[in-house]
């Protein structure tokens, strides 16, 4: 009997487990306990959440790796663990840790502004944002086996996020109706190699699972995102900045499972406290914006 | 005759293209009044410990609980496994006790030890299964009315059957594999419309019940 580890399909299936679920931001084992409890599919080590990342500024890194062993050891479902774009290095010591996925993410400061990391040459999972349908094939073909898109993060703002699935939804209609021939023109245009864009034209759809991330913040958030066709989603600073983090959790939880229920939405969304106060797109100079980082 | 796949969380829709791609239809269960008139139903992957959230919170439990017992088949592939095993190694409670098992959850490990590999299936015939495990389970221990239906080289169970319950620590339905699907629609159909009257044989739970 052959043994093979760390294929395609081990890679990509892991994420398909998780379709329906969303994944949480944690900074501590204390975080991780609280969103296992409230049913998150997965939990996310970070230094700081994203809404801190912007309050502070400074340099973002990847967690310290005390922290995200403690993170593994506290809960039984799967932990990720964010790298900076281009910093195969963090990757490197991401994958010794043994952490579960790894997220290549513009909500840390980007390590190089040409290259992102060679995920193939990595045995652990990787999952990368995108804003469009041409960026969500670049990642996949430097390796990612898993896409979100990027939304804003950090802002409790949900517009830049719905605007990034449409746009990658809609760009693959578009893509599914061209003729064979337009492919090539197509492929151009989108930066992506010709091989794939004929793959996700002819399947109609992207070859790995699609969450939505950046800007989720409450149960009717979580849904409206999945509605919009969203495999599941990333919820950041929206648990840990709301009044009841636990209630926010297991309630999004909900709302995810039952995102085209509106009876079971309302009753979640119930008596939940305050989310987080969210800030205005308008209010964001163009040079602090995450969603732009990454090419 | 429909199978119900649960919904909740998970590769539920692989199950669905899965159920489709074999003639069957499928259909998706989150709520109680999702279970009327299904004949099955199949457990996905995915992760217990958010299921067991969804099952609770919506009562789901004792409306599954009340279809296994009745003898219609209850498929639960990886996840699916731990929520039907009657133990849980490590102390969690038990979500849906069908399957008379102690099982360990990541029992291999992270998911830098997920794997693939051929494995043999003897009820399914000589072609062996493409199987893959991604943060799978294993059966450490089987109660008496347990058959085992696939075992890895070194002894470990990952199939098994009791009565009308099958689990698997493995995923059919991201490998193409559809002889599961096809093993639990002819038990689903067989439930649904016993040969039972047509002087074939007896269902045994069905008879069981009727004789009580």
């Amino acid at each position: 009997m052959t043994v093979e580890t760390s294929t395609w399909a081990t890679k990509k299936g892991l994420a398909q487990m998780l379709k329906g679920g969303v994944i949480m931001d944690v900074v501590t084992p204390d975080h991780a306990r609280i969103a296992e409890d409230a049913g998150a599919v997965a939990v996310m080590a970070l230094e700081r959440v994203p809404a801190d990342i912007r309050a502070t500024g400074g340099v973002a890194r990847m967690s310290d790796p005390a922290m995200i062993e403690g993170i593994m050891a506290a809960v039984s479902i799967p932990v990720m663990a964010k790298a900076r774009i281009g910093h195969f290095v963090e990757a490197q010591i991401l994958e010794a840790l043994g952490v579960d996925y790894i997220d290549e993410s513009e909500v840390l400061t980007p390590a190089d502004e040409t290259n992102h990391i060679d995920k193939h040459a990595f045995k652990v999972p990787f999952v990368c944002g995108c804003r469009d349908l041409g960026e969500a094939l670049r990642r996949i073909s430097e390796g990612a086996a898993m896409i979100r898109t990027k939304g804003e993060a950090g802002t409790g703002n949900i517009v830049e996020a719905v605007r990034h699935i449409r746009t990658v939804n809609a760009e693959l209609r578009r893509l599914a109706s061209m003729r064979e021939d337009e492919l090539f023109v197509a492929a151009k245009e989108l930066r992506a190699p010709i091989e794939l864009v004929r793959e996700v034209a002819r399947a109609g759809a992207l070859p790995v699972v699609n969450f939505v991330a950046g800007g989720i913040a409450t149960p009717a958030d979580a849904a409206l995102a999945m509605q919009l066709g969203a495999d599941g989603v990333f919820v950041g600073s929206g648990i840990f900045k709301s009044e009841d983090p636990a209630r926010m959790a297991n309630a999004i939880v909900q709302a995810t499972t039952h995102f085209d229920n509106p009876k079971i939405l309302a009753e979640v969304s119930k008596g939940l406290g305050a989310a987080m106060r969210g800030i205005a797109m308008e209010a964001i100079p163009d040079a602090e914006r995450l969603a732009t980082r990454g090419w | 005759m429909k199978i119900g796949v649960l919904a909740v969380q998970g590769a539920f829709r692989e199950h669905m293209a899965t159920l489709a791609a074999i003639g069957v239809e499928g259909v998706e269960v989150r709520l109680p009044a999702d279970l009327d008139g299904v004949a099955g139903l199949i457990l996905p992957g995915g992760e217990s410990t958010t299921m067991r959230r969804l099952i609770d919170r919506w009562a789901l439990r004792e409306h599954i609980l009340e279809l296994g017992r009745s003898g219609a088949p209850i498929f639960g592939t990886c996840a699916g496994m731990i929520v039907l095993s009657t133990e849980i190694s490590g102390g969690e409670e038990p979500i849906l006790p069908l399957l008379h098992a102690v099982v360990e959850r990541n029992a291999f490990g992270r998911q830098l030890d997920s794997f693939e590999t051929e494995l043999q299936v003897p009820i399914l015939g000589d072609t062996p299964v493409h199987a893959i495990f991604i943060r799978a389970p294993i059966i450490e221990e089987i109660g008496p009315e347990v058959d085992v239906l696939a075992r890895l080289d070194d002894g470990r169970i990952v199939a098994v059957r009791e009565k009308n319950v099958i689990a698997t620590s493995f995923h059919p339905e991201l490998a193409g594999e559809t002889r599961f699907h096809r093993l639990v629609a002819t038990m689903a159909a067989e439930h649904a419309d016993p040969g039972e009257g047509s002087g074939r044989r007896p269902h045994p739970i069905r008879r069981a019940k009727a004789e009580s």
